[in-house]
């Protein structure tokens, strides 16, 4: 990215519902802030219940937000010359299954006045881009639940967005489904597109993204680049697995474990830090072992989302 | 444009509904039925033909009016479908004008085909067939154009069972609001106050019944075409407007 234009942006962005016979208020989404820069991947993490979907359907104009602003490419949410450059898939959606998928995406061009010649090749195109070509004149009722969620990422496509916004795109789909749409999301980006989606499947969104936000109970709690977040807080452990080891040579090893497992002839040590390893090699080499693999463990999305789930719980306790 | 492909998409799910199959084949069940009936009649077999024929057309298009209508949008809500249109740029009122057309295009075939039937049966049994008759399915179509603009106006805010129930207690007293204004008269106060508000608020769905001018071969005048078919289309935009505002407040969770 060499020069950096805001895509889709919030500012104390809340949202309070009324639930009950009493009409009770909750807050969904308390004061988020967000920033999303051309061109890049941005993910949008949190548990089931976090506020994901709350302001995605605040960002496409579909629900009202009670207080703060937001924008998509510069206009206020609902701006329809925004929604002219915006593609939207919601989160697992059950599409018109009584046609097929080309009248399905005939249909949505229609919504944006594509007629004729140009909206029957950006079908077959799209068709094409999705790898579902095949199936063009079946109906949607026949169509896997993969399937199904290709021809919507072509329904958000049709207009030819700027920017392409995904709700839970992985959520029910297979290893070979996600990663198919984990492919389709880098060809997006290859062609210059701005990919906002929201998941809670942080491996996915781990390979995906340049920058993520974690949100919690409504509230931002980590927004960067991956490896900034992933590197701030996980300890670097190395992983090691010796064989033939003497117990003298275990009884050196202990102190620079953190954790230490022994399975028949072999052992595995885990060591606190990198540090460590030319130690562990040495105590190792004087004790006649010999070693089976060294392993560095770098830190994940998923450890530090699930600090963070852990850290707001206790913070939340303590604070009743 | 944008409104006329909703329609379009509406007709075409509205075509691929098994209820509305059900509900048009014992339509013409009935209207076919006559023939049967009228060797059970000693004269006057022709109002018969008409009577049946007639209040199946109205009573059969008011549950599809009702049973669909009610659903237009609620479905739309709770497949998700809603959310790929409204994200579009695709105003909340276009959408739902282009739902309740696509309604209207599929009961005025409906409406078209049980006609075609009820004439087939009438030349069987060498019945006139009259202008007026064709007037009176007018007049009954129209009906339905305010039907289902009130099935359509509460589902916009309270849920399909709900919907379905306050529609059919508006048809019925619809009909019946005449008989409360005449019953307000005599009362006085209160009730007689209540009684005239409800009738000048409900449609007096009464003003589109010709079936006894049918049936008695009295003709309507002109202008009284031109006036019903006035207020029928006043009252239905009306509600229109009342929905859209309606809908255009609505969060969508």
């Amino acid at each position: 990215m060499s020069t950096t234009e805001t895509i889709l942006q919030t500012e104390g962005l809340t949202k309070t519902f009324k639930v009950g016979f009493w009409g009770r208020h909750v807050t969904v989404l308390e004061g988020l802030n967000l920033n999303v820069q051309r061109g890049e991947v941005f993910g949008f993490l949190g548990p089931n219940g976090a506020g994901k979907t709350t302001t995605i359907k605040i960002l496409m104009g579909l629900i009202y937000p009670t207080g703060g602003r937001a924008t998509v490419l510069g206009r206020p949410v609902g701006d329809s010359r925004a929604k002219d450059r915006v593609g939207f898939l919601p989160e697992s959606p059950y599409f018109y299954d009584y046609l097929t998928a080309v009248e399905f995406l005939r249909f949505y061009g229609h919504l944006f006045s594509l007629r004729g010649a140009a909206l029957e090749n950006r079908v077959t195109e799209l068709l094409d881009l999705v790898g579902m070509s095949h199936a063009s004149n079946m109906q949607l009722r026949k169509f896997s639940k993969g399937m199904l969620q290709r021809v919507g990422i072509a329904q958000a496509l049709i207009n030819d967005p700027e920017l392409i916004v995904l709700d839970e795109p992985m959520s029910g789909l297979d290893p070979v489904g996600r990663k198919e749409i984990r492919d389709l999301i880098l060809r997006l980006k290859e062609r210059g597109k701005t990919i906002f989606f929201s998941s809670h499947i942080l491996h996915d969104a781990e390979l995906l993204c340049d920058r993520v936000a974690i949100i919690l109970k409504g509230r931002m709690v980590a927004c960067g680049h991956v490896s900034e977040l992933v590197g701030q807080g996980a300890t670097q452990s190395v992983e090691m697995v010796v064989e033939g080891l003497s117990s003298e040579g275990l009884e050196h090893l202990q102190p620079l474990t953190e954790k230490l497992l022994i399975k028949g002839n072999q052992v595995l040590i885990v060591l606190r830090n990198q540090q460590q390893v030319g130690n562990a090699l040495e105590i190792v080499r004087v004790a006649k072992g010999s070693v089976v693999s060294v392993t560095p463990q770098k830190g994940s999305l998923e450890e530090l989302f699930i600090r963070e789930v852990k850290g707001t719980q206790s913070s939340l306790r303590e604070g009743q | 444009m944008r409104v006329l492909s909703i329609a379009l998409n509406t007709f075409r799910e509205n075509i691929r509904e098994k209820l509305l199959y059900n509900l048009l084949i014992f339509a013409l069940l009935m209207i076919g039925s006559s023939v049967l009936l009228t060797r059970l009649t000693v004269g006057e077999w022709d109002r018969l033909i008409i009577n049946l024929g007639l209040s199946s057309m109205n009573l059969f298009g008011v549950l599809i009016a009702i049973f669909v209508g009610i659903s237009l949008v609620s479905k739309e809500i709770d497949k998700k479908t809603i959310y790929t249109i409204l994200s579009k740029p695709v105003p909340r009122y276009e959408f739902l004008l282009g739902k309740y057309l696509g309604l209207m295009l599929t009961l005025l075939v409906n409406t078209a085909v049980m006609v075609v039937g009820l004439i087939a049966v009438m030349i069987y049994l060498d019945a006139p067939v009259t202008l007026l008759l064709f007037e009176a399915v007018g007049f009954i179509f129209l009906e339905l154009v305010v039907i289902t603009a009130v099935g359509l106006l509460f589902s916009t805010f309270t849920s399909t069972t709900l919907s379905a129930i306050f529609t059919l207690a508006i048809y019925v007293v619809g009909h019946l609001s005449t008989d409360l204004k005449q019953f307000g008269a005599q009362m006085d106060g209160l009730g007689k106050a209540v009684l005239n508000t409800i009738y000048y608020i409900l449609p007096n769905l009464e003003r589109f019944n010709l079936k006894g001018q049918v049936i008695h071969k009295v003709n309507v005048v002109g202008t009284d075409v031109l006036l019903t078919t006035a207020y029928g289309l006043a009252y239905a935009g009306l509600l229109l407007a009342l929905a859209s505002i309606i809908f255009q407040r609505r969060d969508f969770q």
